[in-house]
Parts: C-alpha cells; sequence; structure tokens
C-alpha cells in the first residue's frame, strides 16, 4: 500500500508547475475572459509540445504513453492555474472515448492530432435543462446521419470533433462526428465562466460514424463520465488549493485594527476549514486516481466519491477566498472571481453535484449487495 | 500509488488473519457488534477483565503494540502492518478502547523521554494491557489553556529530592481502572506559565491519590475527578527537566491527535446501513434523494478522512514525522457523527427520542452517537484549538493574541467578572 504519488511522478508535477507559472500566468488567463479568443491556442499548443496533452495516450498513436495518474498530476497544475483551455472536453473526454472504443481507423485519425494539439474535441450530451438522463437523449441517427440539438457542449464552438450520444433503433449509442463536415452549426454561449467556452449545436443531417457498441451509449457514457470525473476531481483540488492559498497571503498582508485580519480567528478558522476540505477532497482524489490507473471494479464509487468531495471543496474554497478578501474580492481586478467562476463552472461540468450524490449512493448500494468479492 | 497490498504485505495480512482466526474471542462477536459509541456493548462479563485477557493474549503471541520496538512490549512492525493489523482486528479492537491513552499517549511519552531502564520495566506490562495509564493534564482551571494548571510540585525538604504534590485534575479518563499516570505540574509560579511547568509519572495507588468519578451528560462515568494532598513522588520519576514539562506534552499532545484522530468513527457505515434497511411509505430510505444527498456528503466525509489518513500512514513509512495536519481526523470526525446523529433521527421521525433497548433496537445507536458525540468535540482539544492549530502549524498564520504570555504565573487574573 501506498498512498502517495512516486517521485517521478512529483517531478512532473513541479515541471507542470513550472510550465503554467511561465504561460499561464492570471494576466493570460485575464486575456480569455476579456477578450474574443475562446481559449488560450499558444498555451493549448505548449502543453501538446511538453507532452500534457498526451500524457495517457499510447505513443503508437502520437502520446506520450505513460498513464492516467501522471495526467491526473497534470490535470491538477492546470486546475490550479485556472488554465484556459478545452482540456477536460478533448482529452478527459474525447481522447478517453477513441481510446476506450474507437476502430483502429478512428484512433489513427484523431488521436495523434489531439495529443498534439492540432485538433480539439468534445462530448455532445445533453439536450437541454437539467439532469441528464438516458431518456432525455432525443438526438436521432438515421441512415448514417445524426440530427438533433446538443445543448451545452463544453469548447463545442472550437472542437474539430465531437462523441456525440443519439438513438437509433437499438437504442442510444454513441457516434463520433467531424464538426468540420456538413449538416452541423453553432453557436457559442455566453456563461458563467469565460474562461471555458460552452456551444449549442445543432445537427441537421451530420455524418456520423458509430463509437463502441450499438445500443450502450448510456452505459458508455457513464463509464466515460466517471473516468473525466477522476481527472477533473484534481483540477478541483488544484483550484481549491490556490484559492485557500490566495486567501491565506491576503490575510497575512491586510492589516485592519492595527493587525493582521490572518491573527482574527474568524479569519483563521475560516481558513482551517478551507483547508480541511481541500485535504479530505485530495485524499479521495488519489483513492480515484488509483481506481482510474487500474480499471478496479471500485471506480465507479471511487469516481463518485472524488467528484462530490472535490466540487464541494473547490466551491467552498472559491467562496471564502472571496470572503477574505473583503470588498477586494468582489473586484473584476482582482483573481478572487475567476476562481469562484471556475469553481462553479466545474461543479456543472459532467453533470451537478446532486446527480453525482444520487449516484455515489446508488453505487454504494448495488456494491453492498453485490456477493462479497472472493 | 497502490492502494493493494504488496506481497508481503499480503503475507503478513495472511499471518494476522489466521492468528486472529484462531485467537479472537469470537464468542464476545455477536456483543460488540451490538456496541455503542462510548458503551463497549459487553454485558456477558466484566468489560475490563475481558478487554484485558484479550490484550495480554496479544501481547504473549507479539500482537500488542506491534509497531513499538520488541524490547519494550512490541515486534518493531512497519507502520503498514499497524493499519493491516487494524483492519483484520475488526470488532475485537473495540476491546481496546480501556487501554487508547496508555498506547496512545502515554507509552509514546516514555519511549522519548523516560530513562532506558524505566522504559524495559514499564513499557511491557503497559502493552500488554496487564498495567493501564491515564492521563492527567487537565485541570478546573483549563484544559484548552492547559499551561495555565495550578497542581503544585514542590521539593520535599528533607533532603530526599522526592517531590510533593498538591492539587487537582478533571476530566481524567480511566482513572478509576488506571495503575499509572502521567502527571503535569506547577514547578515554578514566578515565571511565564509555559516555563514553570515538570512532568511526572506516578502510581495511581500512591498515598494522597483519591479519584471521584464524575457523571457525563450522557450518563456514564468514564472521567473522573484526581485530588492529591501530600503525593509523593520520586525525583526518579521525572520526565525531561524541571521546567521543561511543556515541551514534554507536546510530545503526548501530538501522539494524542495521531492516535485519537486517524481511524476516528464517524457513524456512516451504520447510518447507510440504517438507511438500506428502514422502510418508509416510498420503500427503503435511502431511495429518497433528499436522504441520498445527505448520505452522499457523509459518505465523502469518512472515506477523505480514511484516505487522509492512509496518507499520513505512507509518509511515516517514508521517514516523515506526523505533524499539526493530523489535527484534521478528531475536528471532521466529532462534528460530522453529531450531525449523522440528528439526521439518524430526524429519520426516526417522532420515535427518534426513543432510547429504550426494549423498542429501539437497530437505532439506538445513533442515540448514543448523539449523546457522546458533544465530548468527542471537546476531548484531547476542541474544535476551536485544532482549528487554531491548523491555521497557525500548517498554514502558517499569527498566533492569537496571548495576554498573559510574558507575566509572571502568579500574576495572571483567574476570574472573567469582577
Ligand atoms: C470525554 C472527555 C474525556 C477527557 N479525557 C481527558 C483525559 O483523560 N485527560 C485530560 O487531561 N483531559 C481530558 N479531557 C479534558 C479535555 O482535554 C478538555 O476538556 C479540553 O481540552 C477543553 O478544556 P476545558 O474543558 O477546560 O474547556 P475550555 O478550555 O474552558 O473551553 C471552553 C470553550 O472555549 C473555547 N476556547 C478556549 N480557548 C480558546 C482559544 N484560545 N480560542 C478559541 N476558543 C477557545 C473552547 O474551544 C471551548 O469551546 C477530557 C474531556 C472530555 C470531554
Amino acid at each position: 500500500m501506498n498512498f502517495d504519488f512516486s517521485d517521478e511522478q512529483k517531478q512532473l508535477r513541479d515541471e507542470a508547475r513550472k510550465f503554467l507559472a511561465d504561460r499561464c500566468s492570471p494576466a493570460t488567463v485575464r486575456v480569455i475572459l476579456e477578450g474574443p479568443e475562446p481559449y488560450d491556442r499558444a498555451l493549448w499548443k505548449g502543453l501538446g509540445e511538453m507532452g500534457f496533452l498526451g500524457a495517457a495516450i499510447p505513443e503508437a498513436y502520437g502520446g506520450v504513453g505513460l498513464g492516467h495518474l501522471e495526467l491526473c498530476v497534470i490535470a491538477e497544475e492546470l486546475g490550479r492555474a485556472n488554465a484556459p483551455v478545452p482540456m477536460a472536453s478533448s482529452i478527459y473526454l474525447a481522447a478517453e472515448a477513441l481510446m476506450l472504443w474507437g476502430t483502429e481507423a478512428q484512433k489513427t485519425a484523431w488521436l495523434p492530432r489531439l495529443a498534439s494539439g492540432a485538433a480539439v474535441g468534445t462530448l455532445a450530451l445533453g439536450e437541454g435543462v437539467g439532469r441528464v438522463t438516458e431518456r432525455t437523449i432525443k438526438a436521432q441517427m438515421a441512415g448514417g446521419k445524426l440530427s438533433g440539438v446538443k445543448m451545452p457542449v463544453a469548447d463545442g464552438d472550437v472542437a474539430d470533433v465531437a462523441v456525440v450520444a443519439a438513438r437509433e433503433a437499438t437504442g442510444v449509442s454513441l457516434y463520433l462526428v467531424d464538426l468540420a463536415g456538413p449538416g452541423v452549426s453553432r453557436e457559442t454561449l455566453e456563461t458563467i465562466d469565460p474562461t471555458r467556452s460552452q456551444a449549442r449545436i445543432i445537427f441537421d443531417g451530420a455524418p456520423a460514424e458509430r463509437l463502441g457498441e450499438a445500443g450502450q451509449g448510456w452505459r458508455l457514457a457513464s463509464d466515460l463520465l466517471d473516468r473525466a470525473a477522476v481527472l477533473m476531481a484534481f483540477e478541483q483540488v488544484g483550484g481549491s488549493d490556490r484559492a485557500l492559498e490566495m486567501a491565506r497571503d491576503y490575510a497575512l498582508e491586510r492589516m485592519a485594527f492595527g493587525r493582521q485580519i490572518g491573527s482574527f480567528q474568524a479569519i483563521k478558522h475560516m481558513l482551517a476549514d478551507m483547508y480541511v476540505a481541500a485535504t479530505l477532497a485530495r485524499s479521495n482524489a488519489y483513492y480515484g486516481a488509483w481506481a482510474l490507473s487500474t480499471d478496479s471494479p471500485e471506480l465507479p464509487v471511487a469516481a463518485a466519491t472524488a467528484r462530490v468531495s472535490a466540487t464541494q471543496a473547490y466551491q467552498h474554497c472559491a467562496k471564502n477566498n472571496i470572503q477574505v478578501h473583503g470588498g477586494m474580492g468582489f473586484t473584476w481586478a482582482f483573481d478572487c472571481h475567476l476562481f469562484y467562476r471556475r469553481a462553479n463552472a466545474l461543479a456543472l461540468a459532467l453533470g451537478s453535484q446532486t446527480t453525482w450524490e444520487d449516484l455515489l449512493i446508488e453505487r454504494m448500494r448495488r456494491r453492498n449487495d453485490a456477493p462479497a468479492a472472493a | 500509488m497502490n492502494f493493494d497490498d504488496t506481497p508481503q504485505e499480503a503475507a503478513f495480512r495472511a499471518q494476522v488473519r489466521a492468528w486472529i482466526d484462531a485467537n479472537a474471542p469470537k464468542e464476545l462477536e455477536a456483543e460488540l457488534k451490538q456496541a455503542t459509541f462510548g458503551n463497549s456493548g459487553l454485558t456477558s462479563g466484566d468489560p475490563i477483565a475481558l478487554a484485558k485477557a484479550w490484550q495480554k493474549k496479544k501481547a504473549d503471541a507479539g500482537w500488542a503494540c506491534l509497531h513499538w520496538p520488541p524490547e519494550y512490549g512490541g515486534r518493531g512492525a512497519t507502520p503498514i502492518e499497524r493499519v493491516i493489523w487494524g483492519q483484520e482486528e475488526g470488532v475485537y479492537g473495540s476491546l481496546g478502547g480501556l487501554f487508547i491513552i496508555g498506547h496512545g499517549m502515554c507509552g509514546p511519552t516514555l519511549m522519548a523521554w523516560a530513562s532506558e531502564e524505566q522504559k524495559r520495566k514499564l513499557l511491557p506490562p503497559l502493552a500488554s494491557g496487564e498495567e493501564v495509564w491515564c492521563q492527567l493534564f487537565s485541570e478546573p482551571a483549563g484544559g484548552s489553556d492547559l499551561a495555565g494548571l495550578r497542581t503544585r510540585a514542590e521539593r520535599a525538604n528533607d533532603g530526599t529530592g522526592d517531590w510533593i504534590i498538591r492539587g487537582q485534575k478533571i476530566w481524567t479518563s480511566g482513572a478509576q481502572n488506571s495503575d499509572y499516570g502521567i502527571l503535569i505540574t506547577r514547578t515554578d509560579p514566578d515565571v511565564p506559565k509555559h516555563k514553570g511547568l515538570t512532568m511526572f509519572w506516578l502510581s495511581m495507588k500512591s498515598p494522597g491519590v483519591e479519584i471521584r468519578p464524575i457523571k457525563q451528560a450522557n450518563g456514564q462515568s468514564g472521567f473522573n475527578e484526581v485530588f492529591f494532598t501530600d503525593v509523593r513522588i520520586p525525583d526518579a520519576q521525572r520526565l525531561g527537566a524541571v521546567g521543561q514539562g511543556w515541551t514534554v506534552s507536546l510530545t503526548t499532545l501530538m501522539n494524542e491527535r495521531l492516535s485519537i484522530g486517524s481511524g476516528m468513527p464517524t457513524g456512516f457505515p451504520e447510518l447507510f446501513d440504517y438507511c438500506l434497511n428502514l422502510q418508509t411509505e416510498d420503500g427503503p430510505a435511502v431511495d429518497n434523494p433528499m436522504v441520498r444527498s445527505r448520505l452522499a456528503q457523509y459518505a465523502v466525509k469518512a472515506s477523505g478522512l480514511k484516505y487522509t489518513g492512509m496518507r499520513a500512514i505512507s509518509a511515516l513509512s517514508k521517514g516523515e514525522t506526523p505533524g499539526p495536519e493530523n489535527s484534521i481526523g478528531k475536528l471532521v470526525a466529532g462534528a460530522s457523527m453529531q450531525e449523522l446523529a440528528m439526521f439518524a433521527l430526524d429519520l426516526q421521525g417522532e420515535t427518534g427520542v426513543i432510547n429504550d433497548p426494549r423498542h429501539a433496537q437497530a437505532a439506538q445507536k445513533f442515540q448514543a452517537m448523539l449523546l457522546r458525540s458533544p465530548a468527542t468535540r471537546v476531548e484531547g482539544g476542541t474544535d476551536e484549538i485544532l482549528r487554531n492549530i491548523i491555521a497557525e502549524r500548517v498554514l502558517g498564520l499569527p498566533g492569537d493574541i496571548r495576554v498573559d504570555k510574558d507575566v509572571p504565573f502568579k500574576d495572571i487574573p483567574t476570574s472573567g467578572r469582577g
């Protein structure tokens, strides 16, 4: 038993942190927040060159062939830096789906480009307000052509390829759609976190190829979301830690009533509670990382655990970071709101907190009913 | 990152499992499973005798305090092996409640500060449970403000070098069952409070020691008042230098947080089980979305604590010393058990109030948790003190303003009113 990353993995983390300190300062995040660009293309390219995008993609498909533990380490750093890039959509979801279920031709066509950052992928699952379930998937597949409206699709405005859930006679399946092809129109949506874009995509007879087993689309999508949830939890853990650090630094610097505000117990205890939430989330994320990297039967429970805990921690740390900063925390100029926006956007990406809470308990219950492993 | 056993760990686990299977008091298993928080659940015999019998059996086979060096009654096991032992001991581990303070706090303090000869004499019977120890720290004047203690130790004026103890301790868990205790005293009231303290160990049978049980808010009597009337302690029983008591006490308190904090019960497995079985008008309670949401919140706290503990063990295995971050265990477990107990009672509707063994079999656990959990948030450092520790020693925030820090102890005011 060893509940820690290896020295090599920690070295990779230091490398990623250094790279992002150089290339993804809060000022560069603000360029995306305030400008017309949907994501930081230069940073994205750099992440590809560093091998960070392809960390878990096999070398045969243009990746670095490390593994998911390494990808977790990188995800945490991207979360810390609030990186404005389509990592989750392209790597945790699209590349992951292709690696799991892609045919040789599909993998060869897309994985090398996703690994280098030359192409962006995404998952188009939900179609409107509320929890996404199998029944809410209305998009139709007929004669190799896909039609329907997907919203929101993370990074859907910039993606080159999408994994799309749609219905055919056999039930829901996943399909791969080249978004540059015919029958695709899209619009960018305004969101609470402009550093990560969202789109509405209208498919109107778009050519599509099936990805994975027919009629198993919902099960596959759930498996995919579990894997992404672990990686996302690391982004959230990274963000939590950074928000806590910002609050701590400000508490040491800001004076009121002739003393550092960090000497008031109300502030100290608020920070202690942020630390507690972030620490529990980190430990749960490690459990998820292990389950993901070993394809453990524990993964459904571990992923939901990591996810629920990380969402809680990041929202808690991000909102109290603003509180510690007082009026400054509510200015556009201070970075607190970047983390507040991101925390609340990530809390919804891949499904809301109540959805994951529900999944967690359902899965624990199923595990409980299953006959004990031999 | 590997949550599975290595081959050596698996072999060790098999060895532990086989020994427990052959030796555990299986006749007690059913009763132990009925245990409620704060009560061993044992009715078929004297709980203390049963606890001591199991501990002695373990000690004879080398399984007591297994992480201690063999010469002090352990087997020099690694931190991970200790975890494996705990997992395998399972329900029988709850027989060890009597020894938590001795093994978790007094033992490590003796190991750090007693003479070699004393360690060889005192530690093996402490490990084997033949001798029970208690911690005589808190006083009426202060638990959080431990350094404000008033129990005096003065040199006997007969040239023996012995010390004469006068004063009172309070909240001493298990004093009534203890053979020995570690005792922190004031030897110099003319210097600031942290500087005038000295630590000793003593026999609880010493003339002049009087123990009076205190009835607790949950109706039981686990803790006591202990009075010292001219109790004589030889100088050889001093731990650390005269005036060094504060430093010595930090050894105990750090170990206290490690041993109380790691593997603390949160009540979650019991609540989950209860919700699986509780039938409501709409089916089992666990089907209700509101129940699920609450369960999930407790679930991630329980697992977060478990894996935080395991990360600490991994760090310990690599030779890192356990630090103030271990304060998190008790802070989370105490508060979460209290909330969870209230939630469990709420699920029972008006019958949640019933605490009658004839009518509330399964549920009684939560009533006991409700009534015991306030203590968890106080004992061994209150929630507020733990938050201060995290804020100051983990996050590096300024210490509280201490108006009494540089004042000679005898000049510190003692009452908040007038
Ligand atoms: C079940 C139980 C078993 C115990 N067993 C033992 C034992 O075996 N041996 C032993 O020595 N002691 C034992 N204790 C005592 C325990 O350590 C003390 O009760 C505890 O440290 C609190 O001290 P106090 O009771 O004096 O409360 P106080 O220190 O008076 O605290 C009262 C309130 O003030 C708050 N407070 C105090 N100081 C601060 C501060 N600086 N900042 C913010 N808030 C503050 C506290 O958090 C608390 O809410 C036990 C207690 C319990 C409940």
